[in-house]
């Protein structure tokens, strides 16, 4: 009987080996680091890849603005503990140059992440961008290549995909194009928690139960921050809450939870009956299509 | 969902002709796994609605692109996951569509097992045939055949039957004949779940395992054959500017063992150069370990400065593969443009890509009769035995011995798309 690699040492290792096709045969790649749990586990993965080494590629955090702290304080300490390089790409200076136009002040920012992000690969010449998203995320992500190819205006055209056969990854591209490539592209949102547990990955705190200051709008639980205030009429509650995503602030809600370790948040996990999308991401709840469209247009 | 940390990953795949149900057991096999939340299904119940439907439609959990969803089609692999704390599995749904065989094939290619759907009224279509032969041209060692849809033929145990006997009779007859492939029938409805996950008590005649216990109970430990070591260097690492002055000197190779088992103090060689020397360290990151085993990523440095670069290959010392400059192979053609014998294409093979002329196309598959025919061009989803020369030596072996150093894929020099896969046949 031959030996077999467990299930997180095989999606540890697949996702080694995507990296290092990224480091073989791309000449400019960049990481997409945002401090969240996924960019932490390919942090990780790129630890068990080029170590000894240096990372063949620095890191970037499209910044929205609507950060909370704790996990901008966490994503620099991580990347100086790591002696390795940030780069941040923020809204507001696409603002600010006018490329990006708000049609009003509190409105989420996350869709024009690609818009900044756009600029970013071109300001730097990137050829690859390695991200941390999921098949298990979302129907259009269950969809997209390891190695997905975006044409000049970062655009993703899901009926003429690059066949993508064995693991033979092609990330050719000319001046201009681009490669967005996803090292965890098969791991589930359990498989992450569960490499966190193994390797005792440090996360930001806000991603284990805490108290926080919220408000109930439209079946989800908005946290009251200077971005997100409280409306006319809305009843504030201080509640035990955890993050499962972490992202802009305008669009990432908590669920409801006392766990306050890893296994805690492992066991809730498996038990829970609401996709991590679907519980806290504002922004796909829009339209059914709304991820697919906004690939189509640059996003990650 | 479970949690256990020591699932063993089994990827498999749907395949069959256009509505065979392809789409609808997977989503099956996810909601009666409970594996489908509430936030995901009541938006599917929504959008079944939304089309008039009185059954949600679960071919909706995998059909995820608009497009697929307006035409009701599948377009595109989707890619989908469940754990039942024996196996995680990943699975791959694929289209039926003709049009859409090239990604059929990207499906194949990865997966271990295929489920090929059979509408129970219909029996055998050409695309079962094709399937059937695709999933064994890309080396699928385990097949499930599901003959669907037995709740409109009544649950007709007796139709059931004579559709399992034709499969028999016309798989025998599919090559590779030299790729014997394990088959199981089984009698299914995904739309009312009957044999899926749970029996049901429509079809208590049939006797064997559900479609779920037939997955968890798979045996896989002899699909791999090949047992010679065989490491592509992806990477080389020189950690010369790092501030420990000890890492100066320190090289060392990164890649994957696609097969074959890797000890420290084993003697290698490095191909194509020939050179030999023996293991010093193997490690995953920072952590030494002794040997390393299938499919794992690893960093491995050398006793000797010799020189290694990427696209180079490690093998034991005493192994006699060489480097090649020719072979022939079964090449499945994916482009809208035709294959034209007077260009130069680049052939992705491991870690290795070299240019390479067609020398000959020997014969193309009929797919409809499966019968060889002599062409001097390849047009989309066309399969074909084809020759080719390279300008650089690769280290290969037949792809039914090792589905890594066998495969490659056809890049277009110009526009950089893959235009082709490969599967090499070498003469022994
Ligand atoms: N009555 C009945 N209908 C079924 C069954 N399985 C699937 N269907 C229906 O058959 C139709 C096609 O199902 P799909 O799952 O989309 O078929 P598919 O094989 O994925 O199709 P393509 O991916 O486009 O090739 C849908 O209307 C399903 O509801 C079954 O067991 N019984
Ligand atoms: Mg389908």
């Amino acid at each position: 009987m031959k030996k077999l690699l467990s299930h997180l040492d095989w999606l540890e290792s697949e996702a080694i080996h995507i990296m290092r096709e990224v480091a073989g045969q791309c000449s400019n790649p960049v990481l997409l680091f945002s401090g969240g749990k996924d960019s932490l586990c390919l942090l990780r993965v790129a630890e068990k890849a080029f170590r000894p080494g240096r990372f063949p590629f620095p890191m970037m955090h499209i910044d929205t603005g609507h950060n909370y702290p704790e996990v901008i304080n966490f994503r620099d300490k991580k990347i100086n503990d790591l002696g390795e390089r940030l780069i941040v790409a923020s809204l507001e200076d696409s603002m600010k140059k006018g490329s990006i136009v708000l049609k009003s002040n509190d409105e989420p920012r996350n869709k024009y992440q690609s818009i900044t992000l756009l600029e970013a690969i071109e300001e730097h010449d990137f050829d690859c961008c390695i991200g941390g998203a999921r098949r298990d995320e979302e129907k259009a992500r269950a969809k997209e290549r390891i190695m997905s190819f975006r044409d000049e205006f970062g655009q993703w055209d899901p009926k003429n995909q690059r066949p993508e056969l064995w693991d033979l990854y092609n990330a050719k591209v000319h001046k201009g194009e681009n490669i967005r490539a996803f090292p965890i592209s098969n791991w589930t949102e359990m498989d992450v928690w569960q490499y966190i547990e193994r390797e005792k990955l440090e996360l930001p705190n806000i991603y284990f139960a805490h108290q926080r200051e919220i408000v109930r709008r439209d079946n989800s639980i908005v946290p009251v921050t200077n971005v997100t205030p409280v409306r006319e009429n809305e009843l504030v509650e201080k509640i035990m809450v955890r993050f499962r995503t972490v992202g802009d602030i305008t669009c990432t809600a908590p669920v409801e939870s006392d766990a306050d370790t890893v296994e805690k948040i492992i066991l809730e996990t498996a038990s829970t009956s609401i996709s991590e999308r679907g519980a806290t991401r504002l922004d796909d709840q829009v339209s059914e299509a709304s991820m697919e469209q906004r690939k189509k247009e640059g996003y990650f | 969902m479970e949690k256990n940390t020591n699932n063993i990953v089994l990827r498999f795949m749907t395949c069959g002709s256009v509505d065979d149900g392809k789409s609808t057991v997977i989503g099956r096999l996810l909601f009666d796994t409970k594996t489908i939340l509430t936030d995901t299904l009541s938006q599917i119940e929504k959008t079944s609605k939304k089309k008039g439907m009185t059954e949600v439609d679960l071919s909706l959990i995998t059909d995820g692109l608009q497009a697929e969803r307006e035409q009701g089609i599948t377009i595109d692999v989707a890619y989908r996951y469940f754990s039942t704390g024996k196996r995680k599995y990943i699975i791959a749904d694929a289209p039926g569509h003709e049009q859409y065989t090239r990604n059929m094939v990207t499906a194949a290619s990865t997966a271990q097992l295929a489920i090929i759907l059979i509408d129970a009224r219909k029996g055998i279509l050409t695309q079962t045939k094709r399937h059937t032969y695709l999933a064994k041209l890309l080396g699928i060692k385990h097949v499930i055949v599901a003959v669907n849809k037995m709740d409109l033929i009544q649950y007709d145990e007796e139709k059931y039957k004579s559709i399992c006997e034709n499969y028999k009779e016309f798989e025998k007859n599919i090559l590779p004949l030299n790729s014997p492939i394990n088959i199981n029938f089984l009698p299914i409805s995904a739309l009312k779940g009957d044999m899926i996950v749970d029996r049901g008590n429509s079809m208590d005649w049939y006797k064997g395992a559900t479609l779920l216990q037939l997955l968890e109970d798979l045996d896989t430990s002899e699909d791999i054959k090949e047992s010679s070591l065989r490491f592509p260097v992806q990477y080389v690492c020189r950690p010369r500017e790092s501030a420990n002055k000890e890492l100066h000197d320190f090289r060392a190779f990164m890649g994957r063992i696609e097969s074959g088992l890797l000890k420290v103090n084993d003697k290698v060689k490095v191909l194509p150069s020939g050179h030999e020397s023996s293991i010093k360290e193997i490690r995953i990151g920072e952590q030494l370990i002794k040997e390393a085993i299938s499919e794992q990523s690893v960093t491995v440095s050398l006793v000797d400065e010799i020189d290694v670069s990427r696209g180079d290959m490690l093998v034991h010392h005493d192994d006699s593969v060489g480097a090649i400059k020719n072979f022939t192979a079964m090449v499945c053609w994916f482009a809208e443009e035709s294959l034209s014998p007077n260009r130069t294409y680049l052939i992705m093979h491991t870690t290795q890509t070299s240019k390479a002329k067609i020398s000959s196309i020997n014969y193309k598959v009929n797919i409809q009769t499966l019968d060889s025919e002599l062409v001097n061009e390849l047009k989309t989803n066309d399969i074909a035995n084809i020759s080719f020369k390279l300008a650089q030596p690769l280290i290969v072996d037949s792809y039914n011995k090792n589905r890594s150093t066998g495969a490659f894929i056809i890049i277009d020099e110009s526009t950089f798309h893959t235009v082709g896969a490969g599967m090499i046949q070498l003469l022994d």
